[in-house]
């Protein structure tokens, strides 16, 4: 155990990282997931097709395609990327926060399926009945619908948070590879398996790696199992 | 409370051509399965849009296609009792009858949450999950929800349906209290003439998407032709009667009425109470003279008002017995044996033991202790 909690500070620089880079990546991903899942649920509107196939794209693509478009569009240069650094100041390229694009932007179609599922299996008869007690839309939605959901919601943030976790490919190709910066597990281990003594570290962080992603697992699951006690669902 | 509904409407291949006003404590929609009562009442409440027509409730206008008003369902305050009950799964039972209060303003709250739960007897459930009820528990948490958002109307879709016949036992004097105590008009879907003959004090029926008749129920049970070919024995007269004793040593009760006392099997129902009984037209023996040596205890004098032959054998005979319909479906063979013309002098005869439990409810416009 000490062995393993041994880490040296660059070594907790990059597990700290990818713990914030994945958390920020899932939560930013949760408003616009439950947004796109819900009108590919219920929507019927000119492209939806086309909306799903984009959605599902990171999923299909090579890693390093996605990472490179991304730097396409959100670099320095980028069109999004130039007009987002000079109205709002806010930078992508070669910072945490583009690791945490790239990684939400790979776990988005995971997240996006577990909540579509999920409005998918709402019975749309109790929100009609809210509807007739004097609820509109909205509250119908919020009170009705999204708790219905939030079993699915769950699911689909650990599977966001678990992606985070493990992404490489696209962003070392976003953001490179900076050590405080830029540098999450994955990208630390490839780093340690490039150089020579390396082995120790590399297995360190993947053992550590694995503990990370099983306690998300089980967090999700007593999570689920609370809310089931909580619902009933008949 | 007057309700108008004018409306046609188109559903893939079926058609709804509906105009009738209402205007009674409970309306019945009554049709068979198919006939459009659930989307005429899907339409009242707002879940239907119709292709044209008007709906209008006290004046207050829900739809007009012409004038291009349609008031969506959660500005109708119109109340909702659905054949499945539809509680929220993730609420308590306390959370699902307060949740349209929530939407009511304060001003047009009219109902106290206390008041329902012990008219609905639901006292003991207030911490339970839906999921944890029986059919008639959820049922009656259901009509509590839909009243408690304080409607101007109560819409009950068939909420019987789907429940065994000792679960709409339990129910069936929740809603007589509800049509006798509160003052919120019922529209009640149904197609069992048991239920309508207990429950209604007017009736639409509805065949084909079309109204073939509307009116009081007791001169709806009395058209025959009206009914669905499988129930056509099960309606007959409606008749207002009051308890004049119960007899316990051969457990019966002792009802009176305008064509004499009527004797049933005993009920539990207070003396003085007023009853509404419904003699089947099937359970209805005629005799030209006071019959002798027969077991039945109700032999009601009276005489033929018309007769009415259908197709096959039956013919149904209408007797005023003092003034109140008595309705027999015999064959026609044996009407035209015993001769039977308008005016003659008959004795209607049923047997006691042809009541039961679907014959009486309390009468309508009582209010029960």
């Amino acid at each position: 155990m000490n062995w393993l909690l041994d880490l040296t500070p660059d070594e907790w620089t990059a597990v700290r990282l990818s713990v914030k880079v994945a958390t920020v990546a899932m939560l930013a991903s949760v408003p616009p997931g439950i947004l796109i899942a819900y009108a590919l649920a219920r929507g019927r509107f000119w492209g939806k097709t086309l909306l799903n196939g984009i959605v599902h794209l990171p999923l299909v693509l090579p890693p390093v395609v996605t990472g490179y478009l991304l730097l396409l569009a959100f670099g320095r240069r980028g069109p999004i990327g130039a007009f987002l650094a000079e109205h709002f100041g806010i930078v992508f390229s070669f910072r945490w926060t583009g690791a945490a694009l790239a990684c939400g932007v790979m776990g988005f179609p995971l997240m996006v399926r577990a909540i579509r599922l999920s409005i998918e299996s709402v019975d749309r008869k109790l929100e009609a009945a809210a509807g007739t007690l004097g609820a509109n839309p909205l509250w119908v939605f919020s009170t009705v619908t999204l708790p219905l959901i939030l079993p699915g919601i769950i699911a689909g943030a650990i599977l966001s948070f678990a992606k985070a976790m493990g992404e490489f490919g696209a962003t070392i190709t976003f953001v490179s590879n900076i050590p405080g910066e830029t540098q999450t597990l994955p990208s630390a281990i490839y780093t340690f398996t490039q150089v020579p003594g390396g082995d120790e570290g590399a297995l360190r962080l993947t053992l550590i790696s694995i503990i990370i992603s099983m306690l998300a697992l089980v967090a999700s699951e007593v999570l689920a199992r609370r809310l089931g006690k909580r619902m009933d669902v008949e | 409370m007057t309700l108008c509904v004018d409306i046609r409407h188109r559903q893939g291949d079926f058609r709804i051509e509906a105009s009738f006003t209402g205007s009674g404590r409970l309306t019945a929609l009554f049709g068979p399965s198919g006939s459009g009562k659930s989307s005429l009442i899907n339409l009242i409440a707002g879940l239907i849009r119709p292709d044209q027509g008007r709906i209008e409730v006290d004046g207050k206008v829900l739809v007009d296609t012409k004038a291009g008003v349609f008031l969506p369902r959660h500005k109708r305050r119109i109340g909702m009792v659905f054949q499945d009950a539809r509680l929220f799964p993730h609420m308590n039972v306390r959370s699902n009858l307060l949740y349209g209060r929530w939407f009511t303003p304060p001003a047009e709250r009219y109902l106290d949450m206390d008041a329902i739960v012990d008219l609905l007897g639901i006292g003991a459930l207030l911490e339970r999950k839906p999921a944890l009820l029986s059919g008639g528990e959820k049922q009656r948490v259901a009509i509590g929800r839909a009243l408690l958002s304080s409607p101007r109307l109560l819409l009950m879709d068939e909420p019987l349906a789907s429940l065994d016949e000792a679960r709409k036992a339990e129910i069936l004097p929740y809603i007589e209290r509800l049509r006798d105590q509160m003052k919120i008009p019922i529209v009640y879907v149904s197609h069992s003439v048991a239920e309508v003959a207990r429950l209604a004090s007017d009736v639409v029926v509805l065949a084909q998407g079309k109204v073939t008749a509307s009116g009081p129920v007791s001169d709806i049970l009395q058209r025959l032709d009206l009914l669905p070919a499988g129930e056509r024995g099960e309606g007959g007269a409606l008749i207002e009667t009051v308890v004049l004793r119960h007899d316990d040593t051969f457990s019966m009760t002792v009802l009176g009425s305008g064509a004499g006392e009527i004797r049933v099997p005993r009920i539990d129902i207070p003396v003085d109470q007023r009853v509404r009984l419904r003699i089947r037209a099937r359970d209805v023996m005629i005799a030209t003279e006071r019959p002798n040596g027969l077991s039945a205890l109700n032999i009601l004098p009276g005489k033929v008002a018309a007769i009415t032959h259908g197709a096959g054998a039956e013919s149904e005979v209408r007797i005023d017995c003092n003034g109140v319909p008595v309705m027999s479906r015999i064959t026609e063979q044996s009407r035209q044996a015993l001769g039977l013309e308008p005016g003659q002098q008959v004795f209607a005869v049923v047997k006691t033991v042809s009541f039961d439990e679907t014959s009486t409810g309390m009468g309508v416009g009582e209010v029960s202790a």
